[in-house]
């Protein structure tokens, strides 16, 4: 007779017995590596400080994630990467200049009440990192709305730029901000004109958050996940063409006058439509939900950024688009094969 | 060569793992010492034994027959006696009632002469293959006579052969179009003429271009005025052998949820069936041996094997040398739809198409995680359902609630919880939330 082998016994589980060697680890690790480019520029442009602020609010993050789950007595998963991720956004949509802090408090925000409190991951609603922008926002306005740095310039950059000793914290404004606050030619006087500019932005070299100024690298990023099965082209194809549309339609001193390219390379447009809406649990899982969505937050960004208090409304459009995705999912169902036909007798 | 058809929502594609076994020829496994015969062979009603204990039987006596409801008659796989009647393990109800044959050493194999059969009618053949107990061998096991009766209010038009056997590592239906060509064509001729129709497309995924060869030329040879047979190739994308999937690559309709092939005017029977089809009506040999693919890396020796409906796994282990240390699954049936069994002590049926014995490395054992909403399971699914809900929906206890998601309509496929990265049970879910949304 046959005997069962010595060292365990034969499995049993339910159908199928194959698996694709997908996971939720290999995801979110591959989100971080296409985060690592535009953080390692941003060292670049902005000097160290900008690599510290990213470790801080990183390690706070999965220490965080750590912490909450001992406390709600969860399994911990700090190595499935996405309190990496989560800490790596969170210190892509804050100013370099901020003190120290602000990264450790958000993450408390964006770990322990954003995800943990709100049902752990899976059941977020909100987007973590822009959950905790918001709430530093609100709570360190000064600081959140001018710790800008001016990038460095390459030909003055030495490596002493780098290792933060000869760094001014030059405050400075974002070419959102001052075309908010004085208009396109304060916008060309202070940042160049076309086309250096749209270079410029293209590439990194102006002031912003940590990880949202190269416009190339976010698009790389973007088009690797896209590539890899990761996030679909529907939300991030969806958001930018609305914010282009209306921006060119609306955003200019007469209609149709506006800049497109340049509400495209500016503010997060492009960090918040490949990174940031793309998020799994608080995005809709449907291709036309996803457009619909997509849609959504890019109307909300352009009203934000041209009739709303402030500068940027990428955060706040997200925000506000997240709740509705599970709504958009129950309104837009993926298409049955062939449903049932209508009772007759047999059927049911 | 026509181009290449497929669905279009939904599928996978998991590693094949076929070249374990497609070049081996299907071998004969000598008969075991004992049978044990499982009464209910197939969906429908199980059979009831016509014959006493310690009664005589030759090879391919009828010793079983339905009583009352849907069902065929069952048959001496072999010449020798009733040894007793009781239960034998069953890898989907547990433990199923059987009668045991005690194999006669002895006595000769039965020979089988071939007919002329082209002078009966629609309503003799119907009989021959009710008579010889065919059921769809692919997998569900439903009655073909069945199939061959369809409602009158349903007129067909279209005979389609499932040739894709798109599960991993089977390759019985892929041994049979190789060394049964002439056969399954005959075979086909035999339903168009039952049905009254012409029209046959026999489909088959381009990963066997040398079974589509040997099926095209079989076709060719075999199609007349009166049928016209055509090899139908078809992408490679699991699950194309799904009948639905299938009938809407092959010519383009959907048959709606609950309702049968004939629904659209098609008929569909696998390769093997058709083959067995051939048999019953060209040979007059009832259904009583199975051609079934033993494989993977947990078994000494993988092969094609035709057996005995009624010989157990750990015959079949003995007779190949046994298992490995890496044995750590074995599946009656697909990796995608087949079951996990517990004992070897499992009897084959007339539905068995294959036993694999998966090493350690060839299944998933990673723990399954919340589900983060990647919406995979909704691209997978082939039949546009939303897995993820029905399980989420499971999980908080409601069960109830699933039907707004057509989990009826599910077939449980596996591609949902093949492509979930939070290795996501989701099938068991699904099979959890069908047994308690009926109640």
């Amino acid at each position: 007779m046959t005997q069962a082998p010595q060292h365990g016994l034969w499995k049993v589980s339910v159908s199928p017995h194959v698996r694709s060697n997908e996971s939720v680890e290999k995801i979110m690790w591959t989100v971080v590596a296409c985060l690592v480019p535009p953080l390692v520029l941003s060292v670049f442009i902005f000097g160290i400080q900008t690599l510290i602020i990213t470790a801080v609010s990183v390690i706070s993050c999965v220490a965080m994630e750590a912490i909450s789950q001992k406390l709600l007595g969860r399994r911990v998963t700090i190595k499935d990467g996405s309190a990496v991720i989560t800490g790596m956004l969170l210190a892509f949509v804050i100013p370099p200049g901020v003190p120290y802090l602000l990264p450790v408090l958000g993450a408390v925000m964006a770990i322990y009440i954003g995800k943990h409190l709100l049902g752990g991951i899976g059941y977020n609603i909100f987007n973590p990192a822009l959950l905790a922008r918001a709430f530093l926002l609100a709570t360190f306005p000064v600081a959140m709305t001018s710790s800008w740095l001016s990038p460095l310039k390459l030909q003055d950059s030495s490596i002493f730029h780098y290792m933060g000793t000869t760094i001014d914290a030059v405050s400075t404004a974002t070419p959102l901000a001052v075309l908010k606050a004085k208009g396109m030619a304060a916008v060309i006087e202070t940042f160049g004109a076309a086309p250096n500019i749209y270079t410029d932005f293209f590439l990194g070299w102006r002031p912003g958050c940590i990880g949202e100024t190269s416009g190339l690298l976010i698009i790389l990023g973007g088009l690797y996940l896209i590539y890899r099965g990761y996030i679909t082209w529907h939300i991030p194809v969806s958001v930018l063409a609305t914010i282009a549309l209306l921006t060119w339609a609306f955003g200019g001193d007469t209609t149709f006058s506006g800049d497109p390219l340049l509400a495209i390379l500016s503010g997060g447009a492009l960090l918040g439509a490949f990174f940031m809406a793309t998020d799994y649990v608080s995005s809709p899982t449907n291709k036309i939900s996803k457009l619909v969505y997509g849609i959504g937050i890019g109307a909300l960004t352009v009203l934000i950024r041209l009739k709303g208090g402030y500068p940027e409304g990428v955060c706040y459009a997200i925000l506000l688009m997240n709740p509705v995705s599970s709504v958009l999912d129950n309104w837009f169902k993926p298409i049955r094969f062939a449903p049932p036909l209508p009772p007759q007798g047999g059927g049911k | 060569m026509t181009s290449l058809l497929t669905f279009p929502k939904g599928g996978v594609h998991p590693p094949e793992s076929k070249k374990l076994t497609a070049d081996l020829a299907i071998e004969v496994m000598p008969v075991p010492d004992e049978l044990e015969i499982i009464l209910g062979q197939h969906i429908g009603a199980p059979c009831t034994p016509t014959l006493e204990k310690q009664a005589e039987v030759r090879e391919g006596d009828m010793i079983g027959e339905v009583k009352k409801g849907l069902g065929v008659p069952l048959h001496a796989p072999v010449a020798g006696k009733i040894k007793s009647f009781g239960m034998s393990a069953h890898p989907m109800r547990v433990s199923a009632p059987s009668m045991t044959i005690l194999t006669d050493k002895e006595a000769a194999p039965r020979t089988y002469t071939k007919i002329e059969w082209s002078h009966l009618d629609s309503k003799q053949l119907l009989a021959k293959v009710h008579g010889a107990g065919i059921v769809g061998i692919g997998g569900a096991g439903f009655p073909s006579h069945v199939k061959l009766s369809p409602p009158p209010s349903n007129p067909i038009d279209t005979l389609i052969l499932n040739g894709a056997e798109c599960e991993p590592y089977i390759t019985a239906d892929h041994r049979q179009m190789l060394e049964r060509s002439a056969d399954i064509v005959e075979g086909a001729k035999i339903i168009l003429k039952i049905l009254s129709i012409k029209n046959c497309f026999i489909g088959i995924e381009n990963n066997k271009p040398d079974a589509i060869a040997a099926m095209t030329e079989a076709a060719e040879n075999g199609s007349t005025s009166e049928f016209a047979i055509k090899v139908q190739p078809l992408q490679v994308k699991y699950p194309q052998g799904s009948e639905k999937q299938l009938i809407q690559s092959i010519t383009g309709r959907k048959v709606p949820g609950f309702a049968l092939p004939s629904a659209v005017g098609v008929v569909v029977h696998n390769v093997s069936t058709t083959a067995a089809i051939y048999d019953a009506v060209a040979l007059e040999k009832p259904l009583y041996e199975k051609v079934m693919t033993i494989s993977g890396k947990g078994i000494k020796r993988q092969a094609n094997l035709r057996v005995k409906v009624g010989t157990k796994i750990s015959d079949i282990v003995d007779y190949l040398g046994g298992v490995t240390p890496e044995l750590a699954k074995i599946v009656m049936g697909g990796p995608m739809m087949g079951f996990a069994v517990s004992s070897l002590d499992i009897p084959v049926t007339k539905t068995t198409s294959s036993v694999l014995f998966l090493a350690a490395d060839e299944i998933d054992t990673t723990p399954h995680s919340q589900c983060i909403r990647c919406g995979w399971c909704l691209e997978a699914c082939p039949m546009g359902l939303e897995p993820k809900e029905i399980a989420i929906h499971v999980e908080a206890g409601r069960p109830q609630d699933t039907k707004q998601f057509g989990v009826f309509e599910c077939f449980e496929c596996g591609c949902c919880a093949y492509v979930c990265p939070a290795k996501r049970p989701l099938v068991q879910f699904i099979r959890l939330a069908k047994m308690k949304a009926t109640n």
